[in-house]
């Protein structure tokens, strides 16, 4: 079974490609790490799965699907430092979020929603926060409020952007706990990661990225001096002159 | 009753616009506000030239499609010129304003507006606009009816639309990858602000709007940390504001938006000034 | 016709003070306003200019008189506080710089507000002329005016002068600025009271509200027409004078309309005109780069056909006919006539009655087309290991952009391969 597959994806910002051809199939039911240096896209590279941000060209297909068809079974978790903390909200009120959909987005909040929530929140060990302003929450439990959210919405495929960045050591072995967890139900989680040092203990698959793909596949099989050279040695050169090129020509990576 | 009904009207008006300034502050768009408030001037006016009367329906049109136009050439100018944001928004809100004011001055003999009523309103005028009905009973200041109106439609539209409002203010990539139309709700909001704006218009003028949206919202923010009672607050700040400022005003006989404005203001400032003074207790014990 | 002679004549004196007046605050305004522009500070000009009316009033209230010299006075302190106002709002809550803005901007005019109405309902005689602040009275400037402004300009243009390189840096690279050991903290307090200055006395030609756009829009303006800061700070300054110059002729042959707004309105027209037409960064300038490329890429296709075409039957220089042509690419009749027109033009192809041929200079380009087409597409399959059958519609737009040095740099990465990832020869030019 494969959960993700992205064809030919070319990302560009300014028309200068962040994203060049990124091609791979992930499996199901594993920990995958996306990694690579700063700027190689990672985030970016999220985004366009989620359709948040516009592709030049290629396709990504969910289980087999358009995102539009399987968006139920998605979830999303933004980095952190995405929205401001100070906004006036109770973690309740924020994991909550997670069962809100398309379709019932004017109707109330129900008894289930709420059960829901609440065992999301005893899953990450912050029931007790519940009632809690978002405000007073440390960096690791406002990750954790994050992560309930997303599990409030009952995915198959979690998605995370840089979960591990700036919790405590408690937080980090919760996060941990909790993707085995998911993992063994047969989930699938995808986490952009940054720290090459804990990758190979956190996930089970690795793509490697920098501006493009280097390579993915089983931890085992990419954890090498010669991969890990070649994702982090620097851009291509030629690759990153061509970008530059194409966003001073007012170029597209495709003729239309 | 003179002095009642101009602070009914008042804070009608105050809490219609402290309920969309909360949300205005949060998205990080008070200045957006600011700009629609001064540019749906020409809509108001091109609306009075093409009606030939001041019927309130023509008017919230007008002042409606150019609000809307603010918002779209704000855009404008900063995705597809790579104009930074504060400065599309200083362009396009002035422009718009000298337009109206040219169009005013244009057409002087035909639009019964002036420059000193676009910018602080005459709300004292407001007990002697009487809407009469036709068996001739006395139904009270026609801008009453007005501002509550508006009032109720926005209590229903956050109401109704309160968690789509939630999600996409608090944060707008989590609800687009939900599926959630977050365009809709930016111009369902930015269509809000320039229909209370229009009706604010004649009565409380272009400044003490903005004044409404964004002075009583920042206040209550600064003292809770839950959406609801920032929108309960506000509205409290609000009427507070609109009850000091016809006192004020005729205290030392000035303009009664100008002095609800300086409530609000000083509202704020106590309101800033006892949490300085609490943060910093906390720090020394 | 008339009038128009007898406003450019000057016979009037009155209308040599007006001219000479809106000018100089249009240009002095927008000297300062390149820096707020620069420091993403637009709106704060606004606050600014919003929070001068209750200074004004207290000076007037205070003083008992309208000497311009205190009322800007007045007016310069209200100015300063609202900036102190603003940054203290930032740092003390978790209010951010917009909302900042908006409260002091709103509360200092609703301030403004109550006093000129109280201090105009007082029936205070010598008060007319207060209201002028809100609205600019750009129309009946007076000698003594352009004095005033004249100088104030004058301190603005040397403040600048002086401190130019110190200003330039802080507005492009304050935290270098700050590391070599710049006064960083006494260079903003410059910055910061010449734009109070300017708009303190802006104010007088457009009123509170328009004020922004004396600061800001010649800004915007001039920086699509140049990346150089003094480039910038001259375009800016003329947009502002000539803006003066055209609101106050508006306003002398048409005595009803309104100084202030006219200039406004002439900036942003300007401004909006820079968006479009300026050299490289305006749309025009975009636009047709696009076209261009569309050309480009129509020609290297076309020409394309012709080596595929040869590369079938070995012919390369045999006569094709316009329907084979269409039959190997995807391509509309229009659009290949085009082409084939344009590349008659450049001399690669002849038209022999019905069909056509391609010259010896013709062939050398399609060969650079295909081989740098080719040269990609192993570049993608070596570099980035991309699957054969991946290639080719990223080397079909890449093709039309590489450059010599590129080409150059590509042959020797790949070691001058022979073959594509397809097993189709690369054709080199001796």
């Amino acid at each position: 079974m494969i959960s993700i597959e992205t064809h030919n994806l070319t990302v560009s910002y300014n028309r200068r490609p962040v994203l060049w051809n990124i091609d791979f199939e992930l499996p199901t039911g594993k920990i995958i790490g996306i990694i690579g240096p700063n700027g190689s896209g990672k985030t970016t590279l999220l985004k366009a799965i989620m359709g948040l941000v516009p592709t030049s060209s290629g396709y990504v297909k969910i289980f087999n699907q358009d995102l539009e068809d399987v968006r139920s079974r998605v979830s999303y978790v933004p980095q952190r430092e995405s929205v401001d903390w100070d906004f006036p909200a109770s973690v309740m009120d924020i994991v909550l979020m997670g069962r809100y959909k398309k379709n019932n987005l004017f109707k109330r909040i129900t008894k289930a929603d709420r059960d829901i929530a609440a065992e999301a929140l005893e899953k990450v060990n912050m029931l007790e926060f519940s009632n809690r302003q978002i405000s007073q929450l440390s960096g690791g439990q406002q990750q954790r409020v994050f992560i309930a959210r997303s599990l409030a919405q009952g995915a198959d495929l979690y998605i995370m952007d840089e979960p591990f960045v700036g919790v405590d050591a408690a937080t980090e072995e919760a996060i941990l706990n909790l993707l085995h967890d998911m993992k063994n139900q047969g989930k699938t989680v995808v986490v952009v990661h940054h720290d090459l040092q804990t990758a190979k203990d956190f996930f089970d698959w690795i793509v490697l990225l920098n501006t493009r793909m280097v390579a993915a596949g089983p931890k085992e099989e990419i954890f090498n001096k010669k991969l890990l050279q070649e994702a982090y040695g620097g851009k291509l050169n030629v690759l990153s002159q061509v970008g530059d090129l194409m966003k001073e020509k007012a170029f597209n990576v495709r003729e239309k | 009753m003179e002095a009642f009904w101009i602070i009914l009207v008042g804070s009608l008006i105050a809490v219609s616009c402290a309920l969309l300034g909360s949300y205005l502050i949060l998205r990080k768009m008070a200045m957006v506000g600011d700009a629609i408030s001064h540019a749906v001037l020409p809509g108001i006016v091109i609306a009075y030239l093409l009606s030939g009367s001041r019927e309130t329906l023509p008017m919230l049109v007008g002042a409606a499609a150019l609000g809307v136009l603010t918002t779209v050439l704000i855009e404008l100018f900063h995705k597809k010129s790579n104009l930074q944001m504060d400065a599309s928004i200083g362009i396009t809100f002035t422009w718009l304003f000298a337009i109206g004011i040219i169009l005013i001055s244009l057409f002087a003999g035909q639009v019964d507006l002036d420059q000193d009523c676009v910018l602080y309103g005459e709300i004292a005028y407001v007990p002697l606009d009487l809407w009469i009905t036709e068996s001739g009973y006395n139904m009270g200041p026609r801008t009453v009816w007005i501002a509550s109106g508006l009032l109720l439609l926005l209590l229903l539209f956050i109401w109704r639309g309160y968690k789509g409002l939630f999600i996409t203010t608090f944060n707008e990539e989590f609800a687009k990858a939900l599926g959630i139309g977050v365009a809709f709700w930016h111009y369902a909001l930015m269509g809000a602000v320039s229909l209370t704006t229009v009706i604010s218009f004649e009565s409380v003028g272009a400044i003490l709007v903005v004044a409404l949206l964004i002075v009583p919202p920042a206040t209550a923010y600064l003292i809770t940390t839950d959406l609801k009672k920032m929108l309960l607050l506000s509205s409290i700040f609000g009427i507070l504001s609109a009850i000091g400022g016809y006192y004020l005003a005729s205290l030392i006989n000035g303009s009664i938006a100008g002095a609800i404005a300086s409530v609000a203001g000083f509202l704020f400032l106590c309101v800033w000034v006892l949490e300085l003074l609490r943060k910093k207790r906390v720090i020394s014990i | 016709m008339n009038s128009t002679f007898q406003f450019l004549s000057f016979s009037d004196p009155n209308v040599l003070f007006v001219v000479l007046g809106t000018m100089l605050l249009g240009a002095s305004a927008a000297i300062v306003g390149c820096f707020s522009f620069l420091r993403k500070r637009a709106l704060v000009g606004d606050a600014i200019a919003h929070s001068i009316l209750p200074g004004v009033c207290l000076a007037f209230m205070v003083s008992g008189s309208k000497n311009p010299l205190y009322l800007i006075i007045g007016a310069f302190i209200t100015g300063w506080l609202s900036l102190l106002l603003i940054d203290g709002i930032t740092r003390t809550t978790k209010l951010k710089s917009d909302t900042a803005i908006g409260i002091i901007l709103s509360v200092f005019f609703g301030v403004g507000i109550l006093l000129l109405t109280s201090i105009q309902h007082s029936g205070n005689a010598s008060q007319a002329g207060l209201d002028k602040f809100l609205f600019g009275k750009a129309a009946s400037l007076t000698k003594d005016d352009v004095y005033v402004f004249g100088t104030i300009a004058a301190i603005l243009i040397l403040v600048v002068i002086l401190f130019y390189k110190e200003f330039k840096l802080i507005s492009f690279n304050p935290d270098y600025a700050k590391v070599i050991g710049l006064p960083v903290r006494f260079l903003e307090f410059m910055l910061a009271t010449i734009t109070v200055l300017a708009v303190a006395v802006g104010i007088q030609a457009v009123g509170v509200v328009l004020m922004a756009a004396l600061l800001i829009t010649p800004a915007s303006g001039a920086r699509f027409w140049t990346d150089k800061l003094g480039v910038m700070i001259l375009i800016a300054t003329f947009f502002g004078a000539i803006s003066g110059f055209l609101g106050s002729y508006i306003s002398y042959v048409a005595p009803a309309m309104p100084t202030g707004p006219w200039i406004v309105m002439c900036l942003s027209l300007l401004t909006v005109g820079s968006i479009w037409f300026a050299p490289k960064t305006g749309m025009l300038a975009r636009f047709r780069v696009q076209q261009d490329n569309q050309r480009k890429i129509l020609i290297e296709n076309v020409l394309k056909l012709f080596y595929h075409l040869g590369e079938k039957d070995g012919g390369f220089k045999k006569q094709r006919s316009i329907k084979v042509l269409l039959a190997t690419r995807d391509l509309r009749m229009k659009e290949l006539k085009r082409g084939l027109l344009l590349l008659k033009k450049e001399n690669w192809l002849r038209k022999k009655g019905d069909h056509w041929v391609i010259t010896e200079s013709g062939l050398n380009e399609a060969k650079r087309v295909i081989k740098l087409h080719r040269l990609w597409e192993m570049y993608l399959n070596q570099r980035l290991k991309l699957e054969p059958d991946h290639v080719h519609n990223d080397a079909e737009a890449i093709e039309h952009i590489i450059t010599p040095e590129l080409e150059r740099q590509l042959e020797k990465e790949l070691n001058y391969p022979t073959k594509d990832p397809h097993q189709s020869t690369i054709p080199y030019v001796e």
